[in-house]
């Protein structure tokens, strides 16, 4: 196993994390932010040293690793597209948002493009229910989200090199939703004949 | 009555600037820590226990009571946390805050902290807040650059410095000792209480912790009184609150409401009707977590604690979520059991197991596999979480769960395989009734 080993800078801006708080384990999250902004994911040559940094075991690094969703314990695509799917979200159309990536990246929920552009996943509520349906790419989030938005973002985010520090939002104007009722395949009308369908399969 | 007052002007007035600390002042801001300053911490407290501010974090416990349970002149130190995971689904007023106006927030802190001796504080964001983190990064590094933060605050013989946390993703982190668990450095695990977090909290030391909407509206009732604040709502439930609203509305949004507002007339006027072409089949108030409301329950509902708790909902988050009547019940319990489900910190076997359970038997009837035998246990299930676990995520998966088979029965038999008598269902639900909340 190689020894784990992040730029002087970084391991600076840990110190100074850790100085922080008035125990050192307490600078776990923002050691492992740090981490996985310099190293694309954080693997368990990583857990080691930040366990010793922290003065805890391995082992309780990588509790915490495995517990929290936005730490990879393997490597992910340059842009990592994480779409809501909660509620609100769900009511204004994120299906529609998610099958479009899904058809247009030939991948599922959880996966990465061969060429490493993109990772898809489906998140939780994201805060953004106003503005749903919405994304997090990367640290930005873009709201107002429509398949044909998706659309251009995707030709766009491909040629484009991710800047860590760029996180200003894109809301986009609220979309015309004078089809919103005819937006949904899960709807009143499919829960009507839904049961019967089901049945016949 | 809907104009903002308290909590949204400022950001109003100045958009794209009110989150400079230049702005903010300009409107009087940092005035209130002064006052604070000059008066001792027990009138501190005492002013907003008469202001009648309740947490706005969901539980809606009385701020000033909270305060006043930290030990005075213990031995160790004592922590403030200002709980900015803001997670609850439908929710999204604390990022307008923190967007918009960290110094309220930041103020609203410093003055938490005089009235509790706290020289070092927290200000815990939800991993994804990437935007209103650097926002208020910006705040914090203004605030120290002219003496507000530091040593000896505002020339007093105050100490304060804030440290900036943020999580990675744990809808459970925004529990109170699950954010504790959290910063320091483990699982987001809950735990039981007591002890109390103004007991034993962040590093075994005494600590309060407030929702990111609180303690922003902490610095208007120091500047103004508490009675000036105590003007604004109902007997009970004072003050102006803030509104998260989104579905299919014309106009989503945070609004801030004078507490008590009508429902109907917020929906209607506010936030302009629903689209056109859908109607209204229900609305869940409060956040995911609280039961929802159906159309007949809606009109001439008070948007306030006592109000909403009469027609058997909360506060909660004030997380406002429309449901159009193109959409089954079936679906939205589906998606909230899939939450609950993935969010369960899995301590509590009731909790983990029961929240999976009932997404699976949901995800059963939506295919058209279930059976009235899945609808009662889903009610049975519920029954077993509610009020039976460490913390309060397995009332949350309850709640909703008891309250979309009861209101909405008709969409859930209408998906099931076999029939589904509708009379044993409704006593199957009048059995898990005393689940839901109810009018004190
Ligand atoms: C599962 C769960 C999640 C919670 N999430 C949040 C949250 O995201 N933000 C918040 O302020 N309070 C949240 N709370 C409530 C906190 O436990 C706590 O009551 C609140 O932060 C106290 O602040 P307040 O008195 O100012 O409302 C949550 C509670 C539970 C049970
Ligand atoms: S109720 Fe659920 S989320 Fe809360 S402590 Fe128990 S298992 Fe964890
Ligand atoms: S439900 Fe998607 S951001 Fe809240």
């Amino acid at each position: 196993m190689t020894p784990f080993a992040l730029p002087e800078s970084a391991v600076a801006e840990v110190d100074r994390t850790i100085a922080l708080y008035p125990e050192r384990q307490a600078a776990m999250l923002p050691v492992l932010w740090t981490v996985q902004r310099e190293a694309g994911w954080i693997s368990p040559e990583a857990m080691v040293w930040v366990g010793e940094r922290l003065g805890c075991s391995a082992a309780a690094v990588q509790a915490v690793v495995t517990f929290y969703t936005m730490f990879d314990e393997r490597p992910v695509g340059r842009w990592k597209l994480q779409v809501c799917r909660t509620l609100s979200c769900e009511l204004m159309g994120a299906r529609a948002v998610i099958d479009r990536i899904r058809e247009r990246l030939g991948i599922e929920p959880g996966e990465t493009t061969e060429d490493g552009e993109f990772t898809l996943q489906e998140v939780e509520c994201l805060a953004s229910c106003g503005t749903a349906p919405m994304m997090q790419c990367n640290l930005k989030f873009y709201e107002n989200l429509t398949p044909e938005r998706i659309d251009a973002l995707l030709d766009e985010l491909r040629g484009s090199t991710p800047r860590p520090f760029d996180v200003e939002p894109v809301i986009y104007e609220r979309p015309d939703l004078d089809g919103y009722r005819a937006m949904f395949p899960r709807t009143l009308e499919r829960a009507r004949t839904g049961g019967a369908e089901a049945e016949a399969k | 009555m809907s104009a903002p007052q308290i909590l949204m002007q400022r950001g109003l007035d100045r958009p794209g600037e009110s989150h400079r600390l230049e702005a903010y002042e300009a409107v009087g801001g940092y005035r209130a820590i002064r006052k604070a300053l000059s008066m001792s911490s027990e009138a501190i407290v005492e002013e907003v226990k008469k202001s009648g501010l309740r947490g706005r974090g969901g539980a809606g416990f009385p701020t000033g009571t909270k305060w006043s349970f930290i030990p005075r002149g213990s031995e160790s130190p004592t922590y403030l946390i200002c709980n900015s995971d803001e997670s609850e689904p439908g929710t999204f007023k604390d990022r307008w805050l923190l967007e918009n106006d960290p110094h309220a927030v930041l103020e609203g802190m410093m003055i938490a902290a005089v009235a509790i001796d706290c020289h070092l504080m927290f200000n815990y964001f939800r991993g994804e807040f990437s935007y209103p983190l650097a926002r208020w990064r910006a705040a914090v590094d203004e605030a120290y650059a002219k003496g507000y933060l530091g040593k000896g605050i505002f020339g007093s013989d105050h100490d304060l410095e804030v440290v900036t946390h943020y999580g990675a993703g744990a809808y459970i982190a925004g529990e109170e000792t699950g954010m504790i668990e959290s910063l320091e450095g483990k699982k987001a695990q809950p735990r039981n209480k007591p002890p109390f977090p103004a007991v034993e909290g962040l590093f075994r030391s005494p600590t309060v912790i407030n929702n990111t909407e609180t303690l922003a509206t902490v610095p208007w009732i120091v500047e103004h009184g508490a009675d000036a604040y105590a003007q604004y709502g109902t007997e009970k439930s004072r003050g102006t609150k803030l509104w998260s609203c989104s579905g299919p509305i014309a106009r989503p949004g945070v609004y801030e409401l004078e507490m008590g507002y009508d429902l109907m007339q917020f929906l209607e006027d506010d936030l302009g009707g629903m689209l056109d072409g859908v109607g209204l089949k229900g609305i869940i108030p409060g956040g995911s977590s609280v039961p929802v409301l159906t159309p007949d329950e809606c009109r001439g509902a008070k948007l306030d604690y006592e109000g909403l708790r009469e027609r058997g909902s909360l506060v909660g988050s004030g997380g406002f979520i429309v449901i159009g009547d193109n959409v089954s019940a079936v679906d939205c319990l589906l998606n909230l059991a899939h939450f609950y489900a993935h969010e369960s910190c899995g301590q509590c076997t009731p909790c983990r197991e029961g929240c999976g359970w009932i997404e699976q038997l949901v995800d059963k009837i939506l295919l058209g596999r279930g059976t009235e035998a899945d609808l009662a246990m889903i009610l049975r299930i519920s029954d077993l979480m509610a009020g039976k676990t460490i913390c309060a995520l397995a009332d949350a998966m309850a709640w909703p769960a008891v309250a979309f088979i009861k209101k909405y029965p008709d969409d859930f038999a209408a998906l099931c395989a076999g029939p589904v008598d509708m009379d044993a269902l409704a006593a199957e639900v009048g059995k898990r009734d005393h689940i839901l909340p109810r009018a004190s």
